[in-house]
């Protein structure tokens, strides 16, 4: 990998394309968990401890496994055989990444629990929640087939994990301007929720000045 | 009885407006009316059908692993949307993009598996899902409306409806549709407290 594209990668994943302010993936925790900095910032953290590996474990299955041409298939049906050209791809694609990142997500949330029992308390509710998380399925299936050009395995990887940093960038803004919003006299029908879609339209709005920096 | 399980998705306890869910794919799509009408009928299909599925199958499967299951019977459905739009709405489902497979991830639908069709008889599970659905169709056209009309000045793609008004490009974009939802919410949060008040 030269240095141009993961620098690229980087700058796109965390200001240029940030998940939650451009791409609108993952705005219920975002929502959800957005009101206190530190709850904000382990929830960030989870999840993007969750998208860089299931960026990997996706990219795995996607390259061995659904992709016409793919090792596995070549490897049952002969290179010849309509299963191998054709790929699995269009048929499973939806169903295999939703049950491999349900079943990382039971994983991390185990792991979570026996290790750290503060942190798996203060995410509560939104640590299962990470499943329908469509930031995470929305990095797996970004990676591998909606990309403008192929990514190697690394930089599929690269972009999970930089994704995970933008999501928990703009987590991390937007509790601490929840903290202070708190203490403001906002009127009765915006508090809470709608206030909450003003503000992050205006750091949205924000982030628009970094278009143009990559491609 | 039957039939407020039908009307309450699409008022009451609408699932954008009041519920806030499946709030990503209600931004992401509703830059303009075609593909917020795709989108919304494309999840209401998931959702009836998932509902019907899961409500047949509630008895059946064990309380552990209900999750999985549940989530299988909706993957199925979205693949089966996906390629039904990708065949015969080519340009639609090339814009919406991502946001088909991604229904599966929509919290609308693994909800109301969970908190409906498990425990309900399959009528009144077709039925609320079919509620919900147009529920969340009515409030995505509602939001895409807005901002199709003030911020490309066209429906449905036909250009020039307000004549000569110059669009507001901000709307089309990230930043306007957060505005404009907070603002919708806002609202709709006044009109109820109003009506609560007399």
């Amino acid at each position: 990998m030269d240095l141009n594209r993961i620098f690229a990668i980087v700058i796109a994943n965390i200001l240029v394309h940030n998940f939650i302010l451009t791409r609108f993936l993952g705005l219920c925790p975002f929502i959800g968990v957005s009101k206190r900095t530190s709850s904000a910032f382990g929830m960030g953290m989870a999840v993007t401890f969750v998208m860089t590996m299931a960026s990997f474990i996706t990219y795995v299955l996607y390259a061995f496994v659904l992709k016409s041409g793919a090792p596995l298939l070549v490897w049952i049906a002969g290179a010849e055989s309509e299963l191998a050209t054709e790929g699995l791809e269009t048929a499973l694609r939806t169903v295999s990444y939703i049950l491999v990142i349900a079943a990382l997500v039971q994983l991390v949330e185990m792991f979570l629990r026996k290790t750290f029992p503060p942190l798996y308390r203060s995410l509560g509710i939104y640590l299962p929640l990470i499943t329908t998380n469509c930031a995470v399925m929305g990095v797996a299936l970004l990676n591998t087939t909606d990309a403008p050009e192929p990514l190697a395995m690394g930089e599929a990887v690269l972009q999970g994990f930089c994704a995970g940093l933008g999501f928990t960038l703009a987590m991390l803004l937007m509790s601490g301007i929840r903290e202070r919003l708190e203490l403001l006299d906002v009127p009765k029908p915006m508090r809470g929720v709608p206030i909450a879609f003003v503000c992050t339209g205006l750091m949205a709005l924000a982030f628009l000045g970094f278009n143009g920096m990559v491609r | 009885m039957d039939i407020r399980e039908l009307t309450k998705g699409i008022v009451r306890s609408n699932p954008i407006f009041v519920l806030l869910l499946g709030i990503c794919p209600t931004l992401a799509t509703s830059n303009s009316l075609a593909t917020a009408v795709a989108m919304g009928l494309a999840a209401t299909f998931v959702l009836v059908c998932s509902n019907v599925v899961i409500a047949v199958i509630r008895n059946a499967v064990p309380k552990g692993v209900r999750i999985p299951c549940y989530i299988v019977v909706i993957a199925s459905f979205v693949t089966i949307a996906d390629l039904m739009l990708q065949a015969h709405f080519p340009a639609v489902s090339e814009e919406i993009g991502i946001f088909i497979p991604l229904i599966v991830v929509n919290c609308i639908i693994l909800g109301r598996a969970e908190a409906f069709a498990s425990k309900n008889t399959i009528r009144a599970s077709l039925l609320d899902g079919a509620g919900m659905g147009i529920g969340f169709t009515l409030g995505l056209m509602l939001v895409a409306f807005v901002r199709e009309l003030f911020g490309s000045n066209s429906l449905f793609g036909h250009q020039g409806i307000l004549g000569s008004y110059q669009p507001m490009s901000v709307l089309i974009q990230a930043p306007g549709a957060f505005l404009l939802l907070g603002l919708m919410l806002g609202l709709f949060n006044w009109i109820g407290q109003l009506r609560k008040a007399r």
